[in-house]
Formats: structure tokens, sequence, C-alpha cells
């Protein structure tokens, strides 16, 4: 299939590509750019490994078409890290277990972030409701709820603090 | 209790950044120059022989490099010694729908998917075999020529006597269960890299690497060996992140030897990815087993004896069959006394993807029906579920009549513990009807004591190297597979060596850089490798106190190796710590802002370590107290020349089991312990089954890092309870019906339980700080305990799992004696006309998938064929 030139904005910085018009997002993002964070795991949208946010919106990139997403501001899990430093979600998920085989780990931490922007304080069941969007094998998701509480509080001290 | 500064504290994982930043590389996520993309062909049929296989039109399609079919690498492999026969792809005979044919090596995934469609392929179709007991019956048409009766492996076991066990009993209690199959599922895809480098001496291909999903990197360079014929030591494995295994990855899955065949016919990098529907083709888990089990106890609650007939529905090879057929009835034993035994157990090949370990292997169906059985047993004699399974108790140290050596024994105070924290004694029987809790227990090995490949091996070698950087680097060949296993071995060697965790970097699973260790699987890696690794660290550890000793001018025995220090114990820098403050004394930098204090003949000490030992000597003439770990380090090395040692691992001789025929399965050097009480509810209208919390208590030896244990505890209870609630495979004529992860019916988050693990520590004699194993052996016990809730809640037994609302709802009518509800016959035209236990499904109410026009199961559709 004929290439088209398309200008993806990923985690703030803009990309000029030529990309198939049938290319989904996640092969772009994996194969073109070497964001390799986001994964795949179901091909189906099932899994929510290859979740990103776009323009804040937490979305399955295994079934969209990176031409349609131009305009938009892509955020990967590349672009979570803050400063080069790990984001609360990111140290809480490694502090509590959250996080045990990573695979399934960058489309969590998409999912809660996109969670967390709507809904800076959820209840558990908000964050179950949110979380069933994606599958973990290992974990059976209670560690990932402890992390999510902790990264709440740390968010709100550190807040604080620069107050 | 020894106070220790690193283990036993929850510590996030060594590779935790590289995991929640996306930074970390999985094998998809490699890439070489030139790499190019393998796509495998998968026979549509569930038995044919190949008569010709023509690629000519696939191999003129623009961007195929190479096509690779059988002929190419027509040599058998399997993971067993015993089950070699697999050909990576088929030679003369497909043996399951999905079994592999040929495999494209094409420029982009596109291209290579297009070429498969050109491969053309002429079969002779044969009868197929689906149902294991039917299978055994088979006289023509075997799946395997040498294999008669399709039946891959019978093992007969007596011991005790069960006769006369069963004429004690004061009750009898006789049934058959059925467990459905289940799969791994891991997240990550199986997928592997394999690339040839060119030697410059003869200029031809020469050394293979190759990077691949994989729980033992040793295994996969064996076997890649046997099938590409080539040394093994020209072949390098390196395992990058894994993303989860569950026993998945413990065997050579055939796109690991596929993707090393295609790159060597198309001269350049090949990487092979699986859909996940491939994944779920290549399969290697439960086997669904039927389990026709009898227990007799006495009215007092002993266990008299149990006899147990096993039937493992294995598929199309032999996998780890021999072994998984032999846990089944190995693990009777070990978790309670059982005096006499008699096991009768038949792996059985039928025309569907191999099955092969999975977490809790052979022993979690078995398991299942034992404890449901023991529940149906108590209530029969009018004792309390877990009042009956105290009756049963091991006194250990001991060995069981089955030839398995018990030595540490946390299962009494599981059963305790779960059983006060959930409430028993007084919810138990008096929750609102619909409302029920149930207890089970488990059990599983901390490694095999034998090695599948027999030898007289190290079943584990750790390496551990230290220089003058006072950095230490331990190289193991155990798989960090998610479970923790880097981050085990850097706090068992930083806690022995007493330096802080940050300095210790774990090299693992390369055979090139890492000595041979049998791999993660069995739970063996915290025991095995574990106990590697504490010995290559005290070796070195002996290196550096003899060093520091005779620096300080006191006794090896006087010194003590703490938060990056090393001092002596009656020190005067060493008071709090004598004094009985169980806190670390003073952090790595006030202590060496202590030393520059003391007087030097130079009058420095930071920064000078590297300038030169004549210089070290000088300043050093005065004896001190204490030395930071770099400067006993270079004093180790300036006295030993380098600091190097070597741990290895073997299991104890005695416990090794007994002699029978099939008694090297089963035995390993310890055993962890489960008790578990889940709280249930079940819909009558519906039949729905929800699961509101499950306490497990867990003995695993000593926890050496909390927040890990906890994880595999809850992730074992929560796969359990998968499996006896959602999740099946179910077949149609050899055809998988749902092969995603939702079809697959794997629990989200809303469908998950609480659960609230219990850590129990019996302090293993042998394990490393007396660390067992805790990743497995909490599995087993969810599926009963689920049943025996759902029996306290509603009065029903089930003796199928999945707990499925039709399975539920049947039962339930059953015992209404009203007709029972035939809820999948009739719905789809193209069902068999008998309804198949392990197929159909209330929400499949399509015609499947298009079919062949030469599928068996199309021409016998009764009433003409479909469209």
């Amino acid at each position: 299939m004929k290439k088209e030139l398309i200008e993806l904005r990923v985690n703030g910085r803009l990309h000029e590509l030529a990309v198939e018009p049938n290319a989904v997002l996640l092969d772009v993002l994996r194969q073109e750019l070497q964001l390799t964070g986001s994964k795949r795991a179901c091909d189906d949208s099932s899994c929510g490994a290859c979740t990103v946010l776009l323009d804040g919106v937490a979305m399955m990139s295994c079934t969209m078409l990176a031409i349609s997403c131009e305009g938009q501001e892509i955020t990967t899990i590349e672009g979570v890290s803050e400063h080069g430093s790990l984001a609360a979600i990111q140290k809480a998920y490694g502090d509590w277990g959250g996080a045990q085989c990573g695979f399934c780990t960058p489309g969590f931490i998409m999912t809660v972030k996109s969670l967390l922007a709507e809904n800076p304080d959820p209840s558990e069941a908000d964050v179950r409701a949110a979380l069933s969007s994606n599958l973990c094998r290992c974990t059976g998701y209670n560690q990932m709820y402890d992390a999510i509480r902790s990264a709440i509080k740390a968010e709100r001290e550190g807040s604080a603090v620069t107050k | 209790m020894t106070d220790f500064s690193i283990i036993g504290k929850p510590t996030a994982m060594v590779d935790a950044a590289e995991k929640t930043t996306g930074a970390g590389k999985y094998t998809d996520d490699l890439c070489l120059p030139g790499m190019l993309v393998g796509k495998i062909l998968h026979s549509p049929y569930p038995h044919a022989r190949i008569k010709s296989i023509d690629t000519t039109r696939a191999e003129r399609l623009d961007g195929v490099v190479a096509v690779a079919i059988g002929k190419d690498a027509p040599k058998t492999y399997g993971i067993l010694p015993v089950g070699h026969d697999e050909y990576p792809l088929a030679l003369d005979k497909v043996r399951y729908v999905g079994d592999n044919l040929a495999c494209v090596a094409a420029i982009s995934e596109g291209i290579a998917e297009k070429a498969l469609e050109l491969i053309d392929v002429d079969y002779e179709v044969l009868p197929a075999y689906f149902d294991p007991e039917q299978s055994m019956m088979a006289e023509t048409n075997l799946i395997h020529d040498h294999k008669p009766n399709n039946l891959e492996k019978d093992y007969h076991h007596v011991f005790g006597n069960p006769d006369q066990g069963f004429a004690e009993a004061d009750q009898i209690a006789e049934a058959r269960f059925i467990a459905n199959e289940v799969t791994h599922a891991a997240m990550e895809p199986h997928s592997t890299l394999a690339s040839f480098e060119i030697d410059p001496h003869t200029g031809q291909p020469g050394r293979l690497t190759v990077w691949s999903s994989t729980q033992v990197p040793y295994y996969l360079q064996h076997k890649l060996s046997l099938v590409l014929e080539m040394p093994m030591q020209q072949i390098r494995v390196i395992k990058p992140l894994v993303g989860g295994g569950f026993g998945g990855k413990s065997e050579v899955i055939p796109l690991e030897i596929i993707a090393a065949v295609a790159a060597r016919k198309a001269r350049a990098p090949v990487k092979i990815t699986y859909t996940r529907e491939e994944v779920f083709w290549a399969h290697r888990g439960r086997p669904r087993t039927i389990i026709d089990l009898k227990t007799g106890v006495k009215n007092d609650g002993r266990i008299t004896a149990v006899k147990a007939r096993v039937v493992q529905d294995g598929g199309a090879y032999c996998s780890y069959g021999v072994v998984t057929i032999l846990y089944s009835g190995a693990l009777l034993g070990a978790l309670y006394d059982i005096p006499n035994i008699q096991y009768d157990g038949y792996r059985v090949l039928t025309n569907k993807p191999a099955c092969g370990a999975m977490r809790g292997h052979g022993t979690v169906n078995v398991r299942f029906a034992f404890e449901s059985q023991l529940d149906e047993l108590a209530a029969r004699i009018g004792m309390d579920p877990a009042e009956i399974r105290l009756c049963n108790l091991l006194k250990p140290p001991c060995i069981t009549v089955n030839g398995l050596r018990v030595q540490s024994y946390g299962l009494p105070e599981c059963i305790e513990k779960t059983v006060n924290r959930s409430g028993w004694r007084e919810r138990k029987g008096k929750r609102p009807r619909g409302r029920g809790l149930g207890i089970a227990c488990s059990h599983y090995v901390s490694g095999a004591a034998n090695s599948i490949i027999r030898s007289d091996m190290p079943h584990s070698t750790v390496n551990i190297k230290i220089d003058r950087d006072g950095g230490v680097v331990v190289y193991t060949g155990a798989s960090e597979i998610g479970q923790g296993s880097d981050t085990m071995t850097a706090q068992i060697a930083a806690e022995t060596l007493g330096c802080s965790l940050s300095r210790v970097r774990v090299i693992a699973a390369d055979t090139d850089l890492t000595p041979i260790d049998i791999g993660s699987y069995s739970s063996r890696v915290t025991f095995m490798a574990g106990n590697a690794t504490l010995r290559a660290a005290e070796e070195v550890k002996k290196l550096i106190a003899a060093a520091a000793a005779r620096k300080m001018d006191c006794a090896i025995g006087d010194l003590q190796f703490r938060n990056d220090t090393v001092f002596r114990k009656n020190g005067h820098a060493n008071q709090n710590e004598s004094g009985g403050d169980s806190r670390p004394r003073l952090s790595g930098l006030a202590q060496r802002r202590e030393d520059a204090l003391q007087p030097t003949v130079s009058g420095h000490v930071e920064g000078q370590i590297l300038r030169g030992s004549l210089q070290q000597k000088r300043k050093d003439e005065f004896p001190k107290n204490s030395m930071t770990f770099e400067e006993a380090v270079v004093a180790a090395i300036d006295f030993h020349g380098a600091l190097t040692g070597t741990g290895s691992y073997a299991p104890p001789q005695d416990a090794r089991g007994g002699k029978h025929k099939g008694a090297g399965v089963g035995p390993s050097p310890a055993y962890s312990y489960s008790a578990q009480v889940a709280e249930v509810s079940v819909d009558e209208d519906t039949g729905e089954v929800t699961v509101h919390k499950v306490w497990a208590a867990h003995d695993c030896g000593r926890a050496l890092n909390p927040v890990s244990v906890e994880g595999q505890i809850i992730g074992s209870v929560w796969m359990g309870m998968g499996q006896a609630l959602t999740e099946e495979m179910i077949w149609k004529d050899g055809m998988l019906m749902n092969p995603g992860l939702l079809e697959y019916r794997s629990p989200s988050s809303v469908e998950s339980p609480a659960v609230e693990p219990i850590i129990v520590e019996s302090l293993d004699p042998e394990g490393p700080f007396g660390a067992k194993e805790c990743s497995e052996g909490s599995l087993a016990a969810t599926i009963p305990a689920i049943a025996n809730a759902i029996y306290d809640a509603v009065g029903v037994r089930l003796y199928e799992s999945p707990f499925t609302p039709e399975r539920v709802l049947a039962a339930l009518r059953a015992r209404k004696n009203a007709k029972p509800l035939n809820l999948t016959e009739g719905i789809d035209p193209t069902a068999p006309t008998r309804f198949r236990e392990h197929g159909g499904s209330l929400c499949f109410k399509g015609k499947g998938p298009e079919r062949h026009a030469l599928d068996p199961a199309r021409r016998e559709t009764p009433g003409g064929s479909p469209k």
C-alpha cells in the first residue's frame, strides 16, 4: 500500500512520518519511533497493554489507525516520567508490587493517568471499573490498588509541600 | 530471630523502573539491522498426512527472502529426553489444528502473511481423536506410530495397603471430577529473534545468538543444538525481560527453533512473534483431567486410604506430559499423612495442541478433587472441614509413604491463621442463604530434586565478581520472568556481603556469561539459585574477611559485615549493635566521615583508594575498628589478587525420593504449604458465582521480600479463581472456540476478589535464610476452597471446573430433581450430535468458523452440508 506523509505529535515532539494508510498507531509507535513501551499482547483491544493517551483520553493504540491521530497530542508511557525521574504512579507501582512481569504495566499506568486526570480522588469501585479495561495475569490487581492509593497520597503531599 | 538489613524488608524489584517507564526491552522490542519478520503456516486439520508441500509461488513473491519447511530441519526434539516427538516444522504429518508447517521470512509482516496464502499443501485427512477416553481405545491411525492406544505413558503406583485402608474406613466417598483445560495466557506473546554471525575463519555462518522469551535459556540452547546439529558452545541464548511465563515458556516452543531454522535459510536475522491466537494454539497449558477419586476416612477424621485414577488429555505431543502425570500422583502425598495410596495415571494423546507445565504443574486438578472430597467426607462424619484437615497432619521431619522427605511444615499454622483471620468458626454455616465459606489446603515443591536431564551437574551455579570499585556483580542463569528472581539474587548477595542493594548488579540468563542453571520452573529459583548465590557470596566474603582481619589485626570470626562496612564485633564503633539495638548502626556515609577523622599517614582516606596499594598500605598501618566495604575489597584484591566466588546447589541425596518407577518426580528439598478460606455468593436464579474475599496463608519458609511474596500469593489465588470460575479452553472437533483473552475470560479487576495474603514462616533448615517457594503452591487450594464455599452457600457440590453459571444451574436443578437443562444443545446447527462436556457455550450462537470443504465435522453434519 502506498505510504502517506503524516505528522504525529508524540510526547510533545512533532514527527513527520510516512506510513501506510492501514498502519495502526501501535505499530508506528513501536516500529517507526522505537517507542516500544506500549505493548502488543492481543491484537484486538481486549487487553489494554497498548494503551496511550490521545488528548488525555486513554485509547488502545492497537486498533487505531495512525493517520487518524494527526493533530492530536499523543502521550505514551515514555512521556510519563517527569524530567527523567519516576512519576509518583510509576514509583508506587514499583514499591507496592503493582508490576510483576511488567508487560501490562505501561498500559495500566496510562489508564490510571487518564483516570486520575478525570477523577483525582477515585473510590475503590471507580479504580476497579477504570482498570477493567486492562488485563494483567500476574498480580491479581490487589497490589495495584495499594499503589494507586499511595500515588494519590504522594502527589497530594508533594503538591502540599510546594505550596 | 536474626536481624537482617536487606532481606525481610519490602523491596521494590531491581528492575521496577525499567518496567514502569517502558524502557525495559522484551524480545519483541528488539530490532537488528536487516532483520526479517517470520510468519508460520499452521495446519487447518487436526490430523492429516502431508502429501506434498509447494512453496514456489510464495518464494516468488517480492519481499520474501526464504520459506523454511520441515525438510530444512528434519530432527526431532522435545523437552523431556523420553519425549522427542516434535519436528520444528512438520515433516510427514500434522497432529493438531495449529501444527507448524512452514515459515516465511520476509521484509514485512504484511508480505509474510500474503506469502503464507501462496504455499500449496496437499493433505490426506485422517480420523482424529479429541476425547482422551476414546483416544485410549484407538487401534488404527495412531497419532504417533510408536505409541499404541495413543497412550503417552501410564503409571500404576501402590503405597501401603489401600484395600486394607478402605476396609478400615468408616466412610468412603467415590466420585468423578473433571477439570477442564486452561492455559497460561501470559501477557507477553512468545517471541524469538535469531541471528547468525559470520565466522571470520571460514567465512560461513557460524555462531548463533537467540533472544527469546524463555524461562529456561539452557534448555533452549540444548534443543537448538540438537535440531540445528550445532555444538552448544556455538549457540548463545539471551533472555531479555520476559512478560510472564507461568510454565508456558518453560519448554521450547516451536517458534524458538523455527526462527533459528528460518534465519539459517534466509541468511539474515529473523524475528517471530506469535499473535495472541497463535499463543493459544501453542498452548502447553494444564490438561483437561478426569479424576476418579476414592477416599476413606474413619469417624475420628483420619484418612485411611486414597485411590485415584487420573486421565489427562495431553494433546498431540509429549511435552512435559510424563512429568505432569507423575506429579498428579506423587503430590497426593506430602500434604497430609495418608498411609495408603493407590494411583493409576494415564497421559493420553489427542489431536489438540500439546499440554505442558502450568503453575502448580500436575497437582492442581487432583487437589481440587481431593479437597472437595475431603469436604464431603467431613460433612458425612459431622466434622468441621478445618478440623478434619488438622486431624491428618504429617509429623515432620518424616518421609511420606511415597518417599517424599518433609522437613519444614507450616501447614498447621497456615490453617490456624487463615481460620482466625476469616472468622471461620464464628461465620461458617451462619451466612445468609446463597453465601458461604469454604476451606482448602495445598502444597508445592521448591524445585524438583531431580532434573529432567539426568546428570550429576548442580541445578544452579552462581558466580560473583567484585572489583576495586566495590561493585558486586552476580552472574546467574536463573531467569527473571516477573517473579522477582533478580531481586531475590541481589538481596541474598547484599545481605551476605553486608553491602547495600544498589551496589549489586545481577547479570542473568545469558548462556555466554552466566553459569548453567536449569531455569525458572517448578518454583526452584529461590531455593536453588538462592542457595547457590548464598554460597558464592559466602566464598567471596571469606576472602574479604581474611584481608580485613589482617588489616584490623583481629580474628576473622570477630568481623561483621553490614551497611557497606566491615567492623569488629567488639570494637567501639559497634557499641549500639552489641548493646542490643536492632537498628543498623551508622550509614555507610556517616561511617566514612568518622573514619576520615582518624589520623592516617596521608591525611586522606576518601578518594585515595584507587591511587595505588603502596599509599593504601601506609595509610592503613594502624589497625582499625572498621573499614568501608570498598576499603575491605581493595585490601582483599591486593591480598588475594582477584575477588571472585562461585557457589552451586544440588539437592541432597536423601531428598531425591524412592526407588520405584517414576519416583524421580515429586521429591523436592522442601515443600511450601497453603491454606485458604474463600467467601462466595451464588445467585440461584442465574447460577453466577461471585468470590468476595479469599484469605490465603502461605508457608514460604522465610519471606525474603514480603511485597513479592504477597504478590505471588495474590497472583496464584487469582489465577486459581480464574480456573475455578471462568477460564476454559472450549474445543469443538479440535478447533479452539475461544482463542482470545476476552473470549477465554481472563478475569478483569471488576471480577477479581480481595485477597488477604498471610505469610507464614517455617524457616526451612536447607533453604537460603530458611526460604522456600511461594509462587505456585497457593494456586491449587483456591479452586476447591471456592467449590467448598459454593457447597456451603447453596448445598450443591460441583464436580467439574470451571463453575460456570450453566454448570451451577444444572447442579441446582439436579438437586431439585428437575429435568436437567441442556443449555447448549440445538443452538449451534454444526454442533456435534452429542454435547461434549468440554464444548459449547451459552454465548456462542453463531455457526462457528468457516470450515474447509474436507473438514470431517462438515462432512459428517447430519441433514446435508451446511452453506
